[in-house]
């Protein structure tokens, strides 16, 4: 009998460890899979992404951007004539995941610049881990301010490629106002730093500008229902509702407010960029604006040639996270040429200093907040696919907007967010 | 008066669901005296079923009554099938160890079919499966028409069917506990099972009959809610589950009619909640609710106080 018991208890414990192994996917490289760099023999990134969870088209694509700019540096000779590997790990959408992947990468793996993530939450998470180990991150697309901040000081060792809320809240502030909506409805994803951020930055630019809110509603990702909320939206007759969100919730909230016989357009940021956003949301989501990152239809030959390439190798146009991480990790590359030494710091002061580098999303300058000053472009949801609208460039230096006091803290997070 | 009337059929529509779900809890409940919280999952599986059917039946490209009731009772086949191997390999070998033990394992067997389900796909043909975590489309089964707008609310007809049809069954479940044989001898074995054994009743048959039934319902919760809400994904039980098992408890945990009550309050009280006061306490209203009800009456809306005889 307890030769049976044992027999169990093994195997058990054999399927926990065979677990525990198929959280690392490593990218198709010729490296041994056992992560270590040998000195001098190879610069890995590490990357960090959602690819299962809710979210997963943001990572998935992310890593995409970076395995392609990977290979294009590889193909150009490397970096200081190293060859680039890529080490991505899964966070399965959850920010304590997000933690543990990057401490893996960082003290495992030994990674010389930690890439990701796209979810202000999860990057919230990992800034922390990389500062206090003076390893480089670059965030490709978390816009959320407070990632690449400690406090009141900037974090020494975390950049990010894209813009920042404040900036992006005020493009829609814009954006409607120009459109001649004077009142609006909000619907927020509570349990999310990045969509309180950027709600919080709309509603104030919008009052600025002279407007009004008229409903401040609130959800939480995966929720199924979110009739009630819209319910109560209804009355208060919006010309429209700002749903800073990510795609999943987004499509349905289309659905159920057409179905409610709410008829005005939806606005939105740049979590709703996913091809899911028109699978899931289907003729509901016709006619609503969502601001990004760039748009596959600015005819600038830098961007179509990026297009064409990632679709020549994967098939599909790239959305802005492939875009963002394609760029975070051609400003990696070359920050690391331009850096005196392999060291962290020397790194980090590398990409601190990076100047009208030409991305795929933008000419970036990174600011003395380690953000960079980017325009945004505003997309229409029309037949099925995001059509570019328009350009809002940034009009304040670092586009950023003082939060106002009475903001709601964001939901618990198991890092305490500094707030 | 518009608005009042939206919440009103908003929370039907939430509280069917759950009155739905909860008739499996509360089923299990009484025979077993277990709380199978695998059967939030279960309905996830049926709506995945439901998914799966309806891409080998072409019901996306023609939808149609017939496909849609063919796609509704094959997901409750599956899911009959699944409650069945559930029990007989997860429940029935721990039949007569401590109930925590047959708890924990319940809560295994849901986290099995939750991250099972969001495996990466290991089988392409004929469908993909496992789904993996990214949400999917679930097709419209049947075109019904535009919605209607009684007074100025809107109500989309398939909510109406998914309701008519969640009566029916319960009105069906009803029928087989109080009149059929069957339903007598589930009554026996909630009662004492032993003696039941004695009777000549054949316990394991009817426990396995139980759990058949409870899943096939919760299938059709799992269709109805589909159909309506659109996007199916391995955690949609989660939550679903546990405000289910809410409104399990808030009925009367293993009474019949309390389950479809308490479903049906508990859906209308969290619209109503969260339609009129804050939206952010949306899912702590059910919790509350549960507190409350253990605090002031424990045995819920339609069941007995149990006095413990020494």
């Amino acid at each position: 009998m307890s030769f049976r018991r044992a027999l169990s208890a093994a195997a058990v414990l054999l399927t926990f460890a065979a677990c525990e192994q198929k959280k690392s996917a490593p990218s198709a490289a010729p490296a041994a899979g056992q992560g270590s760099a040998a000195p001098g023999a190879t610069i890995w990134f590490g990357h960090v992404g959602s690819l299962t969870g809710q979210e997963a088209t943001f990572g998935d694509s992310t890593d995409k951007g970076i395995k392609l700019a990977v290979d294009e540096l590889n193909s150009k000779g490397g970096v200081k004539g190293k060859q680039v590997d890529l080490k991505t790990y899964d966070d399965q959408g959850k920010p304590e995941e997000a933690a543990l992947a990057a401490t893996r990468l960082i003290t495992q793996d030994k990674v010389t610049v930690l890439l990701g993530e796209v979810a202000s939450s999860r990057s919230l998470a990992m800034a922390p881990i990389a500062d206090a180990n003076k390893v480089p991150h670059i965030t490709p697309s978390s816009t959320n301010p407070k990632v690449t901040k400690d406090g009141e000081k900037t974090r020494p060792y975390v950049f990010r490629v894209c813009f920042i809320d404040p900036f992006q809240g005020t493009v829609m502030a814009k954006f409607a106002k120009e459109k001649g909506i004077k009142k609006v409805a909000i619907l927020r994803d509570v349990g999310n730093a990045y969509s309180v951020g950027l709600a919080d930055y709309f509603l104030s630019k919008f009052k600025d500008l002279g407007g009004t809110i008229v409903n401040d509603q609130s959800y939480k990702a995966g929720d199924q229902d979110f009739k009630a909320q819209l319910t109560a939206i209804k009355p208060k007759a919006p010309e429209a509702i700002y749903v800073p969100g990510y795609y999943t919730d987004v499509a349905l909230i289309a659905r159920q407010a057409r179905e409610l016989g709410i008829k005005v357009p939806l606005m939105g940021g740049d979590g709703w960029d996913s091809a899911k956003l028109f699978e899931i949301g289907g003729q509901a989501i016709e006619g609503s604006y969502f601001s990004n990152h760039y748009s596959p239809d600015d005819p600038s030959p830098r961007i179509q040639d990026f297009i064409k390439r990632y679709k020549a190798r994967y098939g599909a146009v790239p959305d802005s996270m492939a875009a963002t991480g394609y760029d975070a990790a051609m400003v990696a590359g070359d920050a690391i040429s331009r850096a005196k030494d392999m060291t962290g710091e020397a790194i980090a002061e590398a990409i601190a200093a990076t100047k009208d580098f030409p991305g795929v999303t933008g000419v970036i300058t990174l600011d003395k907040d380690h953000n960079a000053v980017k325009s945004a472009v505003v997309l229409e949801v029309k037949g099925g696919k995001a059509v570019y609208v328009a350009t809002v460039t940034p009009d304040a230096p670092a586009g950023a907007a003082p939060l106002p006091a009475s903001a709601p803290a964001p939901a618990a997070q198991p890092k305490p967010a500094p707030y | 008066m518009t608005e009042l009337l939206q919440h009103l059929i908003n929370g039907l529509s939430l509280g069917t669901i759950y009155a739905l779900v909860a008739l499996g809890y509360t089923m299990v409940y009484g025979v077993l005296k277990l709380i199978n919280f695998a059967h939030g999952d279960v309905y996830m599986v049926g709506a995945f079923a439901g998914y799966y059917l309806g891409a080998v039946i072409g019901a996306d490209r023609s939808p149609n009554v017939g496909k849609a009731a063919l796609v509704t009772i094959g997901a409750m086949a599956i899911c009959g099938a699944l409650g069945f191997v559930v029990e007989r390999f997860a429940y029935r070998p721990l039949r007569h160890r401590a109930r925590l033990t047959a708890l924990i394992t319940a809560i295994g067997v849901s986290f099995l079919l939750e991250f099972g389900f969001q495996l990466n796909p290991l089988l392409r043909a004929p469908v993909e499966f496992p789904p993996g975590p990214a949400p999917r489309f679930f097709p419209a089964l049947v075109d019904l028409g535009p919605p209607l707008e009684p007074l100025g609310a809107t109500v989309q007809r398939i909510d109406i069917l998914g309701f008519v049809v969640a009566i029916l069954l319960m009105l069906a479940l009803q029928w087989i506990v109080y009149r059929t044989r069957f339903g007598v001898a589930m009554r026996a074995v909630s009662f004492d099972p032993q003696v039941a054994g004695l009777m000549g009743i054949p316990v394991n048959r009817i426990i396995s009959g139980t759990f058949v039934l409870g899943s096939a319902l919760a299938a059709a919760a799992g269709i109805i809610n589909a159909s309506s809400r659109p996007r199916i994904e391995p955690l949609m039980g989660l939550m679903s589950g546990l405000k289910a098992f809410v409104a399990a408890v808030l009925g009367g945990i293993g009474s019949v009619p309390g389950a479809m009550a308490g479903g049906v309050v508990l859906g209308l009280v969290e619209e109503f909640v969260a339609g009129y006061t804050s939206s952010r306490y949306r899912d702590a209203i059910a919790f509350t609710v549960l507190i409350l009800v253990l605090l002031v009456r424990p045995e819920g809306l339609f069941g007995k106080g149990k006095v413990e005889k020494v």
